[in-house]
């Protein structure tokens, strides 16, 4: 009892129970391990996506330039999209953080079921392998785009159908994920933590499990169908049959806008428990933030027409989109009044993870606000599939989930690894990625409205140094991401040793000793105060 | 509180886990099904004659012999679960056997149904189908699209019942531990739901 | 068997379900609904038919959900709004759908 006891006290990544090395940990249902397995996995398709992104960039560095002819840039952008989309930024935050962060957020010793979470990990793992053979199969890469439009992917002789499987099977993962994660939100709270007592990354984790249970069996099916098209020919999508392209617009974007919320919420969440730490203030209306979620998750389904105003849909669709698409953004922009508001009279740290929350702020409210610019019809029609609409979503999942993503990475290291990283380095890092992303993103919107198409090869010389300054900011902004994972990486064994609650968070897993030990708690914790009550706690120095 | 008293409050707390996340999946079941119905609705919409005419191809008395079939099954699985609750495991496994066979009735007379349509040219790119008006391919296209995926989950279903007898058999699963019977219950009355449906779409086009 | 023993057999919090007859009961009632819905379709009434015939297939699923999968008997809060979230989500895809459909 006591050999048992004093191990599953030890840190979740020591040897537990006998067994040890890999193995261990590729059987291991425990949600901290299962989280870093995702963080392994995750981090390592994002470095290929990036080095992908990396020769995009060589190619547009000048108009002659031809690393790749026009069939392989396109196989470049569709791998480098399925791979960013797919396998890194809507599993992301749910699957890494959702799976190390949120047992311990809400109290709970593991998530409502661990042996479903780890199959989940095999589902993601197995639909990253098919995605990886459909590359060097049956003709190879897809060329049609991470959107797989029909009637190009129904012809073009390339690998697509093991792509849309492969899609298919890390739908099912994210499903299980989500049905794993309102589960345990409804079933595992601690005593006394009601749902307006759950910290607002639960909340954001919470909103999006509904959208990945409701939203993702509608890719599930249109994958399977482009499947069964190209195989049997049944003829829903085939005009020479009848079948309608754009009733698979409509089926594609259903799933997918509310997949970008998928991407977004998590990350918002995280960032609303980030500002009371770092303001040592409570958020500023907690109940609007939580709503807001629940809002966006809703509203933000009721939009998907907006990628399809020029398609040949109908005016009153236009127009309804429309309308739901201006809509959308108010929950959003409340989210981030009441974070500056967190700020006001507060005890500001700028910290890593508050300076990555900040940019989070800076750079998504850039990319929301240009959305404006595409959800309105009259400037959509010249915007869309230009390189603004390429713009804006890089402000909004890179400058907004990626610096999410860096700053919750830098917030729960320590919980991690038990360590602490070099903030000096951190902030070097922070400073290339930050100016290398706006060097290499905001000429996206001059050149897209000046009509530089997106999914090109190659490009008119007047927008020649435009790109040229782009490639170089994308270089920059890489140098800055290889600093700051290099940092993470070299101090997992050589940091300093961090303090159970290094940053005076007020949530549970930091009452919880760094790093965080195989079994969270022998007993359920009481919950009395709220997640951003500091009295009582000094001035978390 | 005993020993026994807490592993039963803690079975309780797992059947209720379970039981929720089943519903969530059956829920995105519905969902997946649901893109081919809003399929089948806007072609229908569009070809309401031509659906019409294709569907005088199918037999009434298949489809309604395999609904029957089907609800049937549905009673023969809830009547499992509330024999194996009530402790008469040998009558759950006799109803679960039961379900089983009408599933696999039911595959039958999809199977025959199916071949039907191959020896008269009505199937997906077969060069008679590909002559009839286009409404027809896609109600064609569509109807094996649909009845196929739920002739998958027909199949999944027997499945997860045959494991279910397995497990019963050795005692794995009981009165006291339903929730496995329970779940596989719970997919399976979607199945034949999902058929409910199916029917008059497909069969009664009047 | 005490109606305490069978709860806690149960799994959880839902009720121990309806009994024999309810079952049986249910059961008739969906063949009957079966046997409508065939006389209905070949009645040919026209444009009203596919509304008879969905209504028809609405209610014998509702007394599926309703008894055979228990919900009648949910305590559960949970699980009882889960089947009008999904009719309500269907609905709105196909709805929003059709704003383009019916108007191209």
């Amino acid at each position: 009892m006591g050999e048992t006891v004093h191990e599953a006290s030890r840190p979740f990544f020591e040897p537990q129970g006998g067994k040890r090395g890999l193995l261990a940990w590729l059987t291991s249902t425990n949600h901290k391990r299962i989280g870093m397995l995702y963080l392994a996995l995750i981090g390592s398709f994002f470095s290929v996506a990036v080095i992908l992104g990396v020769l995009m960039r060589i190619q547009m560095l000048s108009p002659a330039m031809r690393l790749l002819d026009a069939r392989g840039y396109n196989a470049l952008f569709t791998m480098h999209g399925i791979i960013m989309i797919f396998l890194v930024v809507i599993p992301g935050v749910p699957t890494i953080f959702g799976n190390f962060a949120l047992p311990m957020l809400i109290g709970a010793n593991d998530m409502a079921f661990p042996r479903l979470n780890l199959f989940s990990w095999y589902l993601f793992l197995t639909g990253a392998v098919l995605a990886a053979v459909s590359v060097f199969t049956n003709g190879g890469a897809p060329d049609t785009g991470w959107t797989f439009y029909v009637p190009f992917s129904l012809k073009t002789t390339v690998n697509v159908p093991l792509a849309t499987f492969a899609v298919f099977v890390l739908g099912m993962s994210s499903i299980l994920t989500g049905i794993n994660i309102v589960t345990t939100v409804h079933q595992l709270r601690a005593p006394g933590m009601r749902f307006f007592k759950m910290p607002l990354s639960v909340w954001g984790l919470y909103s999006t499990a509904w959208v990945q249970i409701l939203a993702t069996p509608i890719i599930g099916i249109t994958m399977l169908l482009i499947i069964v098209e190209r195989l049997f020919g049944i003829g829903v999508f085939d005009p020479t049959k009848g079948g309608d392209p754009l009733l698979y617009q409509h089926l594609f974007w259903i799933y997918s806008h509310p997949a970008v919320y998928i991407m977004i919420l998590p990350a918002m969440g995280i960032i609303s428990d980030l500002f009371p730490v770092f303001s040592r203030k409570n958020i500023f209306g907690y109940k609007m933030i939580a709503f807001s979620s629940l809002a966006i998750a809703s509203v933000g389904s009721l939009v998907w027409g907006h990628h399809m105003y020029v398609s040949g849909q109908s005016d009153t669709a236009d127009i309804v989109f429309s309308l739901l698409t201006f809509l959308v953004a108010v929950p959003s922009a409340i989210k981030v009044f009441n974070w500056i508001a967190t700020m006001y009279k507060g005890s500001i740290r700028l910290e890593a993870p508050f300076l990555f929350a900040l940019t989070f702020v800076f750079l998504f409210t850039i990319g929301g606000l240009t959305g404006l610019f595409l959800g309105a019809l009259s400037a959509n029609v010249q915007l869309h599939d230009t390189y603004f609409v390429v713009g804006h979503f890089h402000y909004i999942i890179f400058g907004g989930m990626g610096f999410g993503m860096f700053a919750a990475l830098h917030y729960w290291y320590p919980k991690m690894t038990g360590r602490m990283y070099s903030k000096a380095t951190a902030v070097l890092g922070w400073l290339l990625a930050f100016a290398g992303f706006n060097l290499f993103y905001f000429p996206f919107f001059i050149m897209g409205w000046e009509g530089m198409p997106r999914r090109y090869y190659s490009y008119l010389p007047k927008f020649a140094h435009l790109q040229f300054l782009s490639s170089i900011g994308a270089y920059v902004m890489v140098a800055g991401l290889a600093i700051l994972i290099g940092n993470l990486l070299y101090h997992v064994r050589r940091g300093e040793e961090a303090p159970a609650n290094p940053w005076g968070g007020a949530t549970l897993e930091w009452t919880l000793p760094s790093p965080a030990p195989y079994e969270n708690w022998e007993e359920p914790p009481i919950v009395t105060k709220g997640p951003y009550d500091y009295s009582g706690m000094g001035d978390g120095r | 509180m005993s020993g026994r008293e807490r592993q039963g409050d803690a079975d309780l707390a797992a059947g209720d886990r379970g039981r929720i996340g089943m519903w969530l999946f059956i829920c995105t079941e519905i969902l997946l099904f649901g893109g081919l119905f809003l399929l089948y609705s806007v072609y229908r919409y569009k070809h309401q004659a031509d659906f019409h005419a294709a569907s005088l191809n199918l037999s009434r008395f298949d489809g309604t012999l395999n609904t029957l079939v089907l609800i049937t099954s549905s009673l023969t699985a809830a009547l499992a679960v509330h024999e194996l609750r009530g402790g008469r495991t040998a009558k759950a496994r006799l109803f679960i056997a039961f379900t089983i066979l009408f599933a696999l009735t039911f595959l039958t007379v999809k199977g025959f149904e199916w071949g039907e349509k191959f020896t008269h040219g009505l199937y997906p790119d077969a060069a008679h189908l590909l002559s009839l008006p286009r409404g027809q391919i896609l109600y064609f296209g569509l109807y094996f699209t649909m009845t196929g995926l739920h002739a998958v989950h027909v199949i999944v279903g027997m499945g997860l019942f045959g494991y279910a007898l397995r497990s019963m058999s050795r005692g794995r699963v009981d009165a006291d531990h339903p929730i496995y019977v329970e779940n596989v219950t719970l997919f399976w009355h979607l199945v034949d739901i999902i058929w409910i449906f199916l029917f008059p779409l497909f069969y009664l086009i009047s | 068997m005490s109606d305490t023993d069978i709860e806690r057999k149960g799994g959880g919090t839902a009720a121990h379900g309806p009994g024999y007859r309810s079952y049986l009961l249910v059961y008739a009632l969906l063949v009957c609904l079966t046997v409508l819905t065939v006389t209905s379709a070949s009645l040919n009434l026209g444009a009203v038919a596919i509304a008879i015939v969905l209504v028809i297939a609405g209610t014998k699923s509702i007394f599926v959900l309703l008894y055979f999968m228990h919900l009648r008997y949910e305590k559960r809060l949970l699980i009882k709004i889960l089947i009008p979230i999904v009719v309500a989500t269907l609905a709105i895809f196909i709805g929003l759908t059709y704003t383009d459909i019916l108007y191209r």
